[in-house]
């Protein structure tokens, strides 16, 4: 379990490295129930999307992000909000590398303990998508930011 | 500052397409997706823990957009039916065949849990000027998402910037 007192501004994640398959771009599709034919149909991906193979999709990108975050953090730590920006495809073949840089801690009027993360996943060293997230982590052992609800939970 | 048709701006900040989920949240889909990714955390693995921490098992909360995708084909669909439509009409509006998705921010609000029917609604933000790309000759466009849950709990808002695109002449 990460504790709000632990992190630092400008501390460093450990990466996570990751082969990606054909295996890694279909499941994750379908995982979140994405049809569509570039993240499964490769002549579809090359032929109309211009693209050398199918790749992964927005919505398991955001997954790969979470479970990163989360297994930094420990089960309490509360994903408040995620963005990302994707500025190339990954696919099939490719190594992705999530790496994460804490961008502020800061504790809100109501008490509860956030961190500000930027995460990029690259590819041989390109960036491929950029991630900043916030999330809640616990200021004591015993806090838990999962139970903050209405007022009490500000994103 | 950018003149959109009439019909295109009048859809600016209209809510479109409220709609209910095909189908409640369920467990399989949340260890598929967590399998999909090697998420091992145990509040969604272990009902200690989940009773624990959030009160009961609850859904990962990057799968929010999951529970709206519609069904690849259900009994009497005559047309596959899309998520986030809004996306899709703006599409067609413009003649544009391809698109893809560049931006997505999501804030998270309630926890999502086992049997929850989720709502959503879509809200056009904006659409550029025709902008030429790397890929082509299109528009971006940001959608907004909103999400209940069946107790008129906000559960999340997504955001999402699009390009739809004509490729250029090779």
């Amino acid at each position: 379990m990460t504790l709000l007192a632990d992190v630092k501004e400008g501390m460093e994640l450990q990466p996570l490295s990751y082969d990606v398959t054909s295996t890694t771009v279909v499941l994750g599709a379908l995982a979140t129930r994405d049809w569509r034919p570039q993240h499964h149909d490769y002549h579809f991906a090359v032929e109309r999307n211009g693209v050398k193979d199918v790749f992964l999709n927005a919505p398991n990108q955001a997954a790969w992000f979470e479970r990163y975050l989360t297994e930094w953090s420990g089960p309490r730590g509360r994903l408040g909000r995620v963005g990302f920006r994707m500025k190339g495809s990954v696919f099939p073949g490719d190594t992705m590398v999530l790496a994460g840089t804490v961008t502020s801690v800061d504790v809100d009027d109501t008490g509860c303990g956030w961190a500000g993360v930027d995460v990029n996943l690259t590819v041989e060293g390109d960036v491929k998508t950029v991630c900043s997230a916030r999330i809640a982590l616990p200021t004591t052992d015993d806090d838990n930011p999962w139970a903050r609800r209405a007022e009490r939970w500000n994103p | 500052m950018t003149v959109l048709p009439t019909d295109v701006a009048d859809l600016i900040g209209k809510v479109q397409y409220e709609e209910e989920a095909e189908f409640p949240v369920e467990q399989g889909y949340i260890w598929t997706a967590c399998s999909s990714v090697e998420n091992g955390n145990p509040l969604f693995w272990d009902d200690k823990v989940a009773a624990e921490l959030t009160g009961g098992p609850i859904a990962p909360p990057t799968m929010i957009s999951t529970w709206f995708r519609p069904h690849h084909w259900a009994p009497g669909r005559t047309q596959q039916a899309l998520p986030l439509q809004v996306h899709f009409d703006m599409k067609e509006r413009f003649d544009l065949p391809e698109a893809v998705m560049s931006d997505n921010s999501i804030v998270f609000h309630e926890p999502v849990r086992l049997g929850d029917r989720l709502t959503t609604r879509q809200v056009l933000r904006s659409v550029s000027e025709e902008k030429t790309t790397k890929l082509g000759i299109g528009r971006f466009w940001v959608i907004d998402v909103e999400y209940h849950n069946q107790r008129g709990e906000l559960v999340a808002v997504g955001s999402w910037t699009g390009f739809g695109y004509r490729k250029a002449a090779s």
